[in-house]
């Protein structure tokens, strides 16, 4: 499997021979940085495309097509159009916090975005505690999305935001909950370690057997929920709140939430993909040698964006199926069930892994 | 049919009504409506029905005085004389002493005048006002003190620390121009008020300075999901009350054009409720299917929409030589798409939670509040007019009247399903048995209505809609009101979302079916 | 010589558009004092992007709005044309599909409505009533034509206009937005023709009401 390690660690000895130390470091940073940005818009527009396309399928319709070939040129026209869009200013409302919410949605995305293992080697922020730092930074977003409620002085924006604000808190627990799970079989919050068990001894799914699959399980409704998606899109509930959270914002600035949701999306999938689908880590099946060399030629981000792209099109099915929730129906589902069915299974995991009884 | 009126003279007025709704059981008010009577001053009808016996009464009232026309309140007695009685001051400035809420219900509050008197001329009074509609929070209640005067005190809608939300008039779950305005309590309703009025085109003045004919386009325009049943209850006024009978042929088509709508009606009504809880797949299957309906209408009617097909005495054009064909292959078509709404919608866990226990009325609201159609149906109430008094084709076709007794969103919400397969029924039995005949009675070239007050109803895609037609023998009649389906309905939201969350609103709302051109008029 | 821009939309050509003699005009109006090689590329590219991403509000008062459903539904499928992302919140929106009577209790709804949405934004006049009142032109409590309030940039004729006709009209419009300048004119002297139209309208019913 292709290391892309060997690829930093040439950069990084290449700008050392000319550079000073904090110097590589920043010209490092910088480069990172401009890959996150890029990707995270790429992925945006791939997202956004795809979403059109597959819920246009879903409900016996094209999707886009007149904007370039198979309307693959739509987004792009629509983020132009964004781009230029008038920002309106409104009276009345605080307008620091009403133009600063967007950038921590769109910043806590970013960062979240930024701790994906893309490869072998080629994850941007590693930790040893990967994990813990995706869900505290994951959570941020919340308080931007409570600002964009508190900040645009009108009602819908502030129930969209309380909404959210109930939802999102809740929803932590069981996604952290499934995250000790997982950590619990795994012995490291580290990402790049998770990823690379996985791809020595097997994807925790099957590596974990039961309680992973109900962890998996729960971690997608969960995860859909954080990421304030249908059916649990109560915070923008388009019939009920015209647009939620978000209903003042005009131009790029709705454009960022816009985004945001796509991307958090993407990155609930991906996450769900490292922990449990094996990130990077090629499908083995132990005896199968000839398959599994053949898997093994596959590149390691193929394989991740392969299954994250599954996972996002779970969500994407269950999103265009279902019928929206009530806010009482979202937390008797967490509190009542998911937590409790998360609690059960970590301690289920805990004798599982004391007894050593996973693969 | 002819209308034969009791006059009450105004002050026995409220005792007379409370002796027929407590002696005869007269529980229904089916109609409520003022007319300008010139010197006379103003008459205000109202039609009873007691739901036991099918027993009906036409009560006249008097208010002589014009300058300022009073009446004793039936509120107390029915709730919908609530809605109806505003309406009846919003038109002709009739007060009701002892109505707790004297508002203007479709105008703005700053109009000047009053529209549906034959003397008042609305549009110089009124100019097109670009300000933004006064609401006020409180309203006027008046009182008639023994010695003839009129007193009035305030009372109030909203107190002024209520967090009050307003849904419309734009807002995508409103179906329409419809604005309520919410007081809630976090996510509680505490009390709905409707206003009305913004898509108020004046049809009901109109009709009185038009001809029979032209009048028939106008009706389509209401509740466009019930044109058909619409235009077929403003015909039937009008043959009846002329003595036309219409041959059997066009009896069946109209029978079948009927269920049509129906058909069509409940699509929409299950695809808009799907999207109002966010299942939007499901609402695209419900369009998939409407366009089916839409291509028999427009190969026969040649519209969409708005069809323009019954006329007096008949039917526009005779049936497309294709219509039986596409008729029924339609029937099958439109069955599997049932069972598909049922697969990806009805029997989803959410939306069973969603709907069950959800704004439940008990018969006795319903009927207090006047809701018939499927509302009304789903709460246990037979008002089906087809089954209590059959017209056109309806005797001789087997169908079954749904009923539930839930009276929740649910049961709504299955009456409709079940409606479409009863409808698709009683097309089946009569699409191979339609009747040679003429499609259009001959009829004078100036059509005049004999002098009288008529009234007929036909059982519409959301209930009764009625028209009731007061005619002195001119080419227009003297006033027409036509019996809105969807006001009682809205008149019901206050009722049913109290206690309720804001997303039950949509719920309750999307359940019950109202069309808002259809409300105002 | 000016340099004249032609909005080519694809699977229409141009001469089967209706009323090129008007376009033909805003065209040139547009155009007069000719336009900079790198400016009007510019211009291009935005005017392609919004052209392309026209999202509707979701506003419909009566039947106009089953048939706006209509071409939003599978047959019709308005998606085809980028356009199926109806936002509910005019802050959202780019156009607004005036899809009924407007009535004189909801002309100040509607007129707060356009207000509130951001720039650029255009209005097209669906079914006869939005345009002259239609059948309900005699009535006291109906705007004969919503042009008296807000600017219109297309109107479709109908009653209802059929779902071809709404996706014609849309075509219509993205013909007209790809023509626009945005560097220099609409952007900053605020020449724009409509506009200019609109002001004039806005200041008789002013007067009326003064009057009154």
């Amino acid at each position: 499997m292709f290391d892309f390690s060997v690829i930093s660690q040439w950069l990084h000895t290449l700008l050392l021979s000319f550079l000073p130390e904090w110097a590589t470091i920043l010209v490092e940073s910088v480069i990172v940085a401009l890959v996150i940005i890029t990707l995270y818009a790429v992925f945006a527009i791939v997202l956004i495309y795809m979403e059109r396309k597959i819920c246009g399928f879903f409900q016996c319709r094209l999707g886009p097509n007149r904007v370039g070939k198979w309307g693959l040129l739509q987004v792009f026209a629509d983020v132009f159009k964004m781009l230029q869009k008038e920002i309106i200013k409104m009276r009345q409302t605080d307008r620091f916090l009403h133009d600063l919410a967007p950038f921590f949605v769109v910043t806590a995305s970013m960062v979240t975005f930024a701790c994906l293992p893309w490869n072998k080697g080629g994850h941007m922020i590693d930790f040893n505690i990967g994990i813990f730092f995706i869900l505290a930074v994951s959570s941020v977003s919340v308080v931007g999305i409570l600002l964009a409620g508190w900040g645009s002085n009108s009602k819908y924006p502030i129930i969209g935001a309380m909404r959210s604000g109930a939802q999102i808190i809740s929803y932590e627990l069981s996604i952290g909950l499934t995250m000790l799970t997982v950590i619990c079989l795994t012995g490291t919050m580290q990402i790049s370690e998770i990823v690379q068990q996985q791809s020595e001894l097997g994807w925790n799914i099957f590596r974990g057997h039961l309680p992973m699959v109900i962890a998996f399980i729960i971690y997608l409704i969960a995860g859909n929920a954080e990421c304030n998606r249908g059916p649990f899109d109560l915070p923008e509930a388009e019939s009920e709140l015209t647009a939620g959270y978000h209903t003042e914002y005009s131009g790029m600035h709705f454009g960022y939430f816009y985004l945001a949701e796509y991307l958090n999306l993407f990155i609930s999938a991906g996450i769900a993909t490292t922990v449990f689908l094996g990130g990077w880590a090629p499908l083995h099946i132990s005896g199968l040698d000839g398959f599994n060399g053949v898997m093994d030629a596959v590149p390691g981000i193929v394989w991740f964006l392969g299954k994250t792209f599954f996972v996002v099109f779970l969500l994407m099915w269950e999103r265009w199926t279902l019928p929206r929730l009530r806010i009482d129906n979202i937390l008797t589902l967490e509190w009542k069930y998911l937590m409790p069915i998360s609690m059960l299974n970590l301690v289920l995991m805990a004798l599982l892994v004391a007894y050593g009884l996973y693969f | 049919m002819n209308l034969v009126f009791q006059t009450i003279a105004p002050a026995e007025l409220h005792q007379e009504m409370l002796r027929l709704r407590q002696e005869k059981k007269m529980d229904f008010l089916v109609l409520l409506t003022a007319e300008d009577l010139g010197e006379e001053g103003f008459g205000v009808v109202y039609q009873l029905e007691s739901t036991e016996t099918g027993e009906q009464v036409n009560i006249k009232s008097v208010c002589p005085n014009r300058e300022q026309p009073t009446l004793p309140t039936v509120s107390d007695i029915w709730d919908i004389a609530h809605i109806y009685e505003r309406e009846a001051y919003d038109f002709f400035g009739i007060i009701f002493t002892g109505h707790p809420d004297m508002r203007r219900i479709y105008l703005r509050e700053d109009w000047v005048g009053f529209p549906l008197r034959k003397d008042d001329k609305p549009e110089e009074q009124n100019p097109l006002k670009m300000d933004n509609a006064p609401l006020s929070d409180d309203t006027t209640c008046y009182e008639l003190q023994p010695d003839g005067t009129l007193t009035s005190h305030k009372n109030t809608i909203f107190e002024p620390e209520d967090y009050v939300v307003n849904m419309g008039p734009q807002h995508p779950s409103t179906h329409g121009v419809l604005h309520f305005r919410v007081a809630l309590n976090g996510e509680r309703i505490k009390r709905v008020d409707p206003v009305l009025g913004y898509i108020h085109r004046g049809i009901e003045k109109m009709n009185e300075s038009m001809t029979y004919p032209q009048m028939l386009a106008l009706t389509d325009r209401m509740d466009y999901l019930g044109a058909m049943q619409n235009r077929h209850a403003l015909c039937k006024v009008i043959e009846e009350a002329m003595g036309v009978e219409v041959s059997d042929r066009v009896k069946v088509i109209r029978t079948i054009m009927d269920e049509l709508q129906r058909i069509d009606s409940h699509i929409l009504y299950f695809s808009c409720l799907c999207q109002d809880l966010g299942a939007t797949t499901a609402f695209l299957y419900g369009f998939r299917d409407r366009e089916k309906v839409l291509d028999i209408f427009e190969e026969t009617c040649g519209g969409r929409l708005i069809l323009n097909y019954n006329t007096i005495g008949g039917v526009m054009a005779d049936i497309h030589p294709n219509f039986v064909k596409r008729v029924k292959e339609f029937i099958p078509v439109m069955r599997k798409g049932l069972k598909e709404y049922h697969d990806i919608f009805t029997g989803n866990v959410i939306a069973h939670n969603r709907m069950e226990g959800v704004g439940v009325l008990s018969k006795e609201q319903v009927i207090k509040m006047g809701c018939t159609g499927g509302t009304g149906r789903a709460s246990g109430w037979h008002n089906d007019l087809r089954k209590l008094r059959p017209y056109d084709a309806y005797d001789r076709v087997e169908f079954k009247e749904i009923t539930f007794t839930e009276g929740d969103s649910f049961a709504r919400y299955m009456v409709r399903m079940l409606e479409i397969e009863e409808s698709l029924k009683i097309i089946e039995q009569l699409i191979d048995n339609i009747p040679e005949g003429n499609y259009q009675e001959k009829m004078k070239p100036i059509i005049k209505v004999p002098e009288g007050t008529f009234y007929a109803a036909v059982e519409g895609s959301r209930g009764q809609f009625g028209v009731f037609l007061e005619s002195k023998g001119d080419k227009s009649p003297y006033r027409v009101h036509y019996r809105s389906t969807g006001l009682p309905l809205v008149y019901a939201m206050d009722t049913a979302c109290r206690g309720n969350l804001i997303a039950d609103l949509v719920t309750i709302g999307g359940t019950f079916d109202y069309v808002v051109p259809d409300i105002d008029r | 010589m000016a340099l004249m821009k032609k909005a080519k939309i694809k699977s229409i050509p141009y001469e089967e558009f209706n009323d090129n003699e008007t376009y033909e005009e805003l065209v040139a109006k547009l155009n007069e004092n000719g336009v900079n090689v790198v400016v009007k590329s510019l211009d291009d590219l935005f005017d392609w992007g919004r052209s392309n991403s026209l999202w509707p509000l979701t506003f419909a008062t009566s039947c106009c709005g089953i048939e706006f459903m209509a071409v939003c539904a599978a047959r019709y499928d308005i998606a085809r044309f980028g356009f199926e992302v109806t936002r509910n919140s005019p802050r959202h929106a780019d156009v607004i599909l005036v899809s009924g009577t407007i009535v004189n209790k909801m002309a100040p709804v509607l007129r707060r409505l356009y207000d509130q949405m951001a720039d650029p934004k255009y209005v097209i006049a669906i079914g006869g009533c939005s345009i002259s009142g239609g059948p309900f032109r005699k009535s006291y409590h109906v705007v004969r034509g919503v042009d008296e309030i807000i600017p219109v940039d297309v109107y479709v004729p109908g009653c209802p206009p059929r779902p071809e006709a709404f996706l014609y009209g849309m075509m219509q419009l993205q013909r007209i937005v790809k023509v626009e300048n945005f560097f220099g004119t609409t952007n900053r002297k605020q020449k724009d023709p409509y506009k200019e139209a609109y002001k004039e309208r806005t200041e008789k019913i002013l007067a009326t009401q003064e009057e009154a």
